[in-house]
């Protein structure tokens, strides 16, 4: 009973921390990208109307989503209600539980109960948010079909088959990874991470694997389907794509899910690429430097130091993401295709065979 | 896998794979499909082969039906029992469905009854377990699969270069 208390108790945790930090995300967006782009960005809805600046975090944090869910919901005359209705959700829900399986630290241990934190430890985990990213797929395609409007439906051809393409290049170049360490437990994966490279580097998967990391950081912002590949939506030429015909909590769902997409990515980076909720030099009762020196640390601030570290390197890799989304202009549809399939897919097939090569040779 | 927890999937299962045929518009026997293909991998957790249901919602529901939904948007495909009457497909339809009930009832008979009794061997349906098995025992049919799709890839590039 206990044990399903604190299972429960992990799962909704999670969940609601990845919903938060999307909302979060939505602040970083909108004012990193005004600061981006010297502009002053949100600015309204204060409540410390005092200060000399305004950092618009109540705009967007609070102000916009209340707007946003109280907002007219619009269903297109001749479209499909149930599946207008469905899409978002469905698009949603997948993305929503696949952060369970990513360890955000070792064990926590609280009156000599040994707590593994980590949602759901499954034999299969990266297969497992694999299957929940291709799932999400159906968000996207069935919006676009059921909105009854050719915008849409182009937009959720072209997602459907962006996304088809960027998995498999997704998924080949965690191969590599799942070679290099041999399980495709993502714990596992963590803990094996935390030795050293001749004593003195950290042996993350970076080092072992750094091309299938540009890989992944590709594919994987292709997947949330965000500027630079964003042509599900693009602007320009489907005045927003899949979702044109959306508005209101339905929209701002399909909002919320890429926003999630990225911490999804950010969260398999670090676990798979930059040790997970591993620290340099830091064991399980302490520091050990490889100069000699040690320093003992109680068991509980270790393990405070280790989630510490996995949600900087996480919220890292979300900031990098926008960043990257308000650096780079849009792909043409060829370029995009011709990335995936001549590039990225040669790329990553490479990178596992030299991998199994030299795994086959030096061991 | 218990009595209660069979029924509980079996009889929502063989309703939603009966509306795949049932329902007149493509889209929705899509879906119809994909769902089941969903529950049939959450059948595959309940027996224990984790990697065979991960796979099966990457490969098929995932991927082959997301592809076959892109056809159905992409032509437009309306409703249209009439068609499916006068070009026979419904006689070959029912030839199809006879033989493959006389290979499951094949299969019925072949198995062991006291199968289910026996317990699971350890590491049952894990990555490793199933891999080994597949380099080993099944290599042969392994390699075939492998020169099946290869071919399969081959032919679809000959077919897009025309």
């Amino acid at each position: 009973m206990t044990d399903f208390i604190i299972t429960l108790t992990l799962t909704i945790l999670t969940i609601v921390m990845v919903l938060n930090l999307g909302v979060m995300l939505l602040w970083v967006e909108r004012k990193g990208s005004a600061i981006l782009q010297d502009r002053i960005g949100a600015n309204r809805a204060a409540i410390f109307g005092k200060l000399p600046f305004n950092l618009g975090i109540v705009n967007t944090m609070i102000a916009d989503p209340i707007k946003l869910f109280t907002k007219e919901d619009f269903v297109p005359l001749g479209a499909d209600k149930l599946l207008h209705t469905l899409a978002p959700v469905i698009g949603l829900l997948p993305l929503l539980v696949t952060f369970i399986v990513i360890p955000f630290g070792d064990i926590l241990v609280i009156g000599g109960r040994e707590i593994r934190l980590q949602a759901a430890n499954l034999n299969v985990g990266i297969l497992y948010v694999l299957a929940m990213v291709s799932l999400s797929v159906y968000g996207v395609v069935l919006g676009g079909w059921a909105s009854n409007n050719r915008w849409s439906l182009l937009g959720g051809i072209r997602g459907a088959a962006q996304m088809i393409s960027y998995e498999i290049p997704l998924g080949l170049s965690l191969i590599g990874i799942v070679l290099t360490f041999g399980s495709l437990d993502l714990q596992e994966i963590a803990r094996a991470q935390g030795q050293l490279i001749g004593g003195w580097i950290p042996a993350w998967g970076i080092f072992y694997q750094p091309l299938a990391f540009l890989i992944f950081l590709a594919a994987g912002i292709a997947e949330s389907k965000r500027i630079p590949f964003d042509l599900p939506e693009a602007e320009s030429e489907l005045i927003s794509g899949y979702f044109t015909e959306y508005s209101g909590s339905k929209q701002s769902m399909f909002m919320l899910g890429d926003f999630i997409e990225a911490i999804i990515v950010a969260g398999l980076i670090t676990t798979l690429f930059f040790g997970g909720w591993q620290v340099p030099f830091l064991l399980r009762d302490g520091f050990h430097f490889p100069w000699g020196g040690t320093l003992a640390l109680p068991s509980l601030l270790v393990t405070l130091l280790q989630v510490g570290s996995f949600s900087i390197k996480v919220i890292f890799f979300c900031w990098l993401q926008i960043m990257i989304r308000w650096t780079l202009p849009r792909f043409r549809y060829d370029q995009l295709i011709n990335l995936g399939w001549k590039i990225l897919l040669p790329l990553s097939l490479f990178n596992v065979m030299a991998t199994a090569l030299v795994i086959i040779l030096f061991e | 896998m218990d009595f209660v927890t069979f029924f509980a999937l079996a009889i929502p299962l063989v309703i939603i794979a009966a509306m795949v045929i049932a329902h007149p518009s493509p889209i929705y026997s899509a879906l119809f499909l994909v769902l089941t293909l969903f529950l049939l991998a959450v059948y595959f957790l309940f027996l224990d082969a984790h990697l065979v249901a991960a796979l099966q919602i990457i490969v098929y529901a995932g991927a082959i039906m997301v592809l076959f939904l892109f056809v159905i948007m992409l032509l437009n495909l309306q409703s249209d029992p009439q068609r499916l009457h006068q070009q026979g497909l419904g006689r070959i339809a029912i030839i199809g469905g006879v033989v493959l009930v006389a290979e499951l009832l094949l299969l019925l008979q072949r198995s062991s009854s006291g199968a289910a009794d026996t317990p699971l061997p350890d590491k049952f349906g894990t990555v490793e377990a199933l891999g080994t098995q597949l380099f080993t025992t099944y290599l042969l049919p392994f390699e075939v699969t492998g020169i099946l799709l290869l071919v399969a890839v081959v032919g679809a590039v000959v077919l897009a270069k025309r």
